[in-house]
């Protein structure tokens, strides 16, 4: 499963250690800087080894678990917490394990994480974009007015927009819905429209007006040359929309009642709720931990270098 | 009132050209064919606008307003509001939860931003100064690209009394077992590391990017001048990066404050809401007791602290200076 970070990683490690090569300016490695390598390779030791953990109990059997907890590779190889994830076992054997028992459907959450965030990152990403177009390119009066009462909307904590948007929705009858959850967040936010803004100003209006001057109407040039000329800023921006949407918890808590309409992170919380009363199915857990991070995971080993750095300060939320 | 201040951006340096007088184009040698009326697009620009309009006027500016209105309410959701004055904060200001739960946040905002700072700074320069690795930015960033309840859900593994390995290891060197999750002392500390884990390598690659736009001469000038690594830390990297680190600060403060995720998950408030967080609170006061009304006028003080701070803040540390100019 981490075998789609190598083919993205290796130029790009490759090149970083030719250039450090290539800089005969660099200092001898000296004592300071042993110690900052030292101090650089714990840092990434406590960053990754939670990630291995996950995999190595999501491996191993509860019963292994108890006996042996200090074991690093997989005690009790075992793929059952995953068989309880998806639902496989029956409820006698999920008993016998370790698990609660209690039936799970990960597929359809799994199904309603897809389905959310896709619809939100479409959505969100598209209508943004045409927001950003007009800002940036249409002249039309009172264009900056309406887009500084934009930008003034990056001020308000989303936290507190979550009360009255539950209230909305409820009376809209789209509590548990998947709809319900996507909404506030597909038709755009002020992030996203100032961050295309931005790309779109400095894209050459040469080139757009000589399209113009061909007979292209403007929505033409929007579709066929704006987006297509930004594609690698919206990109990023979509990737950034679908890890936070499939992320998100306290708004789709909020929403989803149900298994039509419950998220992998909500589905999370509920799972570990359910502890049998022997103690926490530890497996089942973080193997169903594996399954909600995963996708994020092959996610980020594929863009990696995108999101890394697309993170500097026009990356603030 | 960050988002006023012109962001050092790479993507702001694109110049503004829109600002560029009309009769300037026309005379850069191809005749416009409408050259004396300023071109209007506002039809247009309406069709484009209009779904992030709807959607800013729907679900941002209506919900801000009627948050605020629906503090002055009682409200259950199932029954239309109804307005009761000043009673929600008359009653606010006498809740001994709602200051308690005031105290445990800004306890949580204390050492979740102190340590995630302190530590973002330190690997931000560290790989500033030695490896400018896509590949560990890339790891460093990774906890941030998983949700917080997995963050949270792996500590809680982690950090188990019984079984979890960092108790083994504890318990194993003499230290003995800590209740991380379970305890009235340590919940508030364990939820903030676990927030750290997860958020530092975001800050960190926000500092480095900051750290990439200084210019290296200054570093060089030091290096001749003999001063130490230490010296330069203190004297060129921390001065020239104020801005920056004051902008980090504001937005991951006002982050920090709004915690539920990972106090949800782990320890729902409890022991006897020893973890109980401001949103925690608020959550429970709306989906628990449905005292809607309530909820709001609690999430309008939070709201107030966090503009009263963002305030503060951006005065205190004159972010829109640098001393680079």
């Amino acid at each position: 499963m981490t075998s789609t970070l190598p083919p993205v990683v290796d130029p790009v490690t490759t090149r970083a250690v030719t250039t450090a090569g290539s800089k005969p300016a660099r200092p001898r490695p000296s004592v300071g800087r042993v110690a900052a390598w030292i101090a650089m390779i714990a840092v990434i030791v406590v960053t990754l080894f939670p990630f291995y953990w996950i995999l190595r109990t999501a491996l191993s059997s509860n019963g292994a678990i108890s006996a042996d907890p200090t074991s690093l590779l997989p005690t009790g190889f075992s793929l059952g917490g995953f068989e309880r994830v998806f639902g496989l076992q029956t409820t006698k054997e999920a008993l016998s394990q370790g698990g609660s028992g209690a039936t799970l459907n990960f597929w359809q959450y799994l199904l309603n994480s897809v389905l959310t965030a896709t619809m939100i990152t479409v959505g969100q990403v598209f209508f943004s974009a045409a927001a950003a177009y007009a800002f940036a390119r249409l002249r039309w009066p009172g264009r900056d007015k309406v887009f500084g009462v934009f930008l003034a909307g990056l001020m308000v904590p989303t936290i507190f927009t979550l009360l009255p948007n539950f209230a909305l929705i409820k009376s809209l009858g789209l509590v548990d819905t998947l709809l319900g959850i996507s909404l506030p967040s597909m038709l755009m936010t002020p992030f996203a429209v100032f961050f295309l803004r931005q790309f779109f100003l400095g894209i050459s209006k040469e080139v757009e007006e000589a399209a113009l001057i061909d007979g292209a109407g403007k929505v033409r040039v929007f579709f066929r040359l704006i987006l297509p000329m930004a594609s690698a800023p919206i990109a990023t921006l979509a990737v950034l929309t679908y890890i936070t949407a499939w992320n998100d918890y306290f708004w789709p808590l909020m929403v989803s009642y149900t298994d039509s309409s419950r998220v992998l992170t909500v589905a999370l919380g509920v799972f570990k709720s359910q502890a049998p009363q022997s103690g926490t199915d530890w497996s089942g857990l973080m193997a169903a931990t594996l399954v909600a991070a995963l996708p994020m995971i092959v996610l980020f080993g594929l863009f990696a270098k995108r999101i890394v750095n697309s993170i500097g300060f026009s990356g603030i939320k | 009132m960050a988002t006023e201040t012109p962001l050092p951006s790479p993507l702001t340096v694109t110049a503004d050209r829109r600002s560029r007088p009309v009769e300037e184009r026309a005379g850069t040698g191809t005749p416009a064919p409408r050259r004396r009326r300023p071109p209007n697009d506002l039809r247009l620009a309406l069709v484009f606008i209009a779904p992030a309009a709807i959607g800013f006027a729907l679900f941002l500016l209506w919900p801000t307003v009627r948050g605020i209105y629906l503090s002055f309410t009682s409200y259950n959701l199932l029954t239309p509001p109804v307005f009761t004055g000043l009673q929600n904060y008359e009653r606010l200001v006498q809740d001994s939860i709602f200051w308690h739960s005031m105290l445990v946040t800004v306890e949580y905002v204390l050492l979740n931003i102190g340590f995630q700072t302190v530590l973002a700074l330190f690997i931000a320069v560290m790989m500033h100064r030695l490896t400018k690795s896509t590949f560990v930015r890339g790891i460093v960033l990774a906890p941030y690209l998983v949700s917080n309840v997995v963050a949270a859900l792996i500590w809680l593994w982690i950090l188990d009394t019984q079984l979890g390995i960092g108790n083994e290891v504890l318990s194993a060197i003499g230290v003995g077992r800590i209740p991380f999750l379970q305890s009235d002392v340590w919940g508030i500390p364990t939820i903030a590391f676990i927030n750290v884990w997860r958020n530092v390598g975001y800050t960190a690659l926000l500092i480095f990017a900051g750290l990439q736009a200084l210019p290296e001469q200054v570093y060089e000038a030091g290096r001749i001048d003999g001063a130490s690594e230490w010296k330069m830390f203190w004297g060129i990297t921390v001065p020239l990066l104020r801005p920056i680190l004051s902008l980090v600060l504001i937005i991951t403060i006002i982050g920090s404050f709004q915690v539920f995720d990972t106090v949800a998950v782990t320890t729902q408030g409890g022991p006897a809401n020893a973890t109980n967080v401001v949103q925690n609170y608020i959550y429970n006061l709306a989906f628990g007791r449905f005292q809607f009304g309530y909820a709001s006028a609690v999430s309008v003080a939070l709201l107030i602290v966090l503009s009263v701070i963002t305030f503060i803040q951006y005065r205190l540390s004159r972010s829109g200076e640098s001393d680079l100019d």
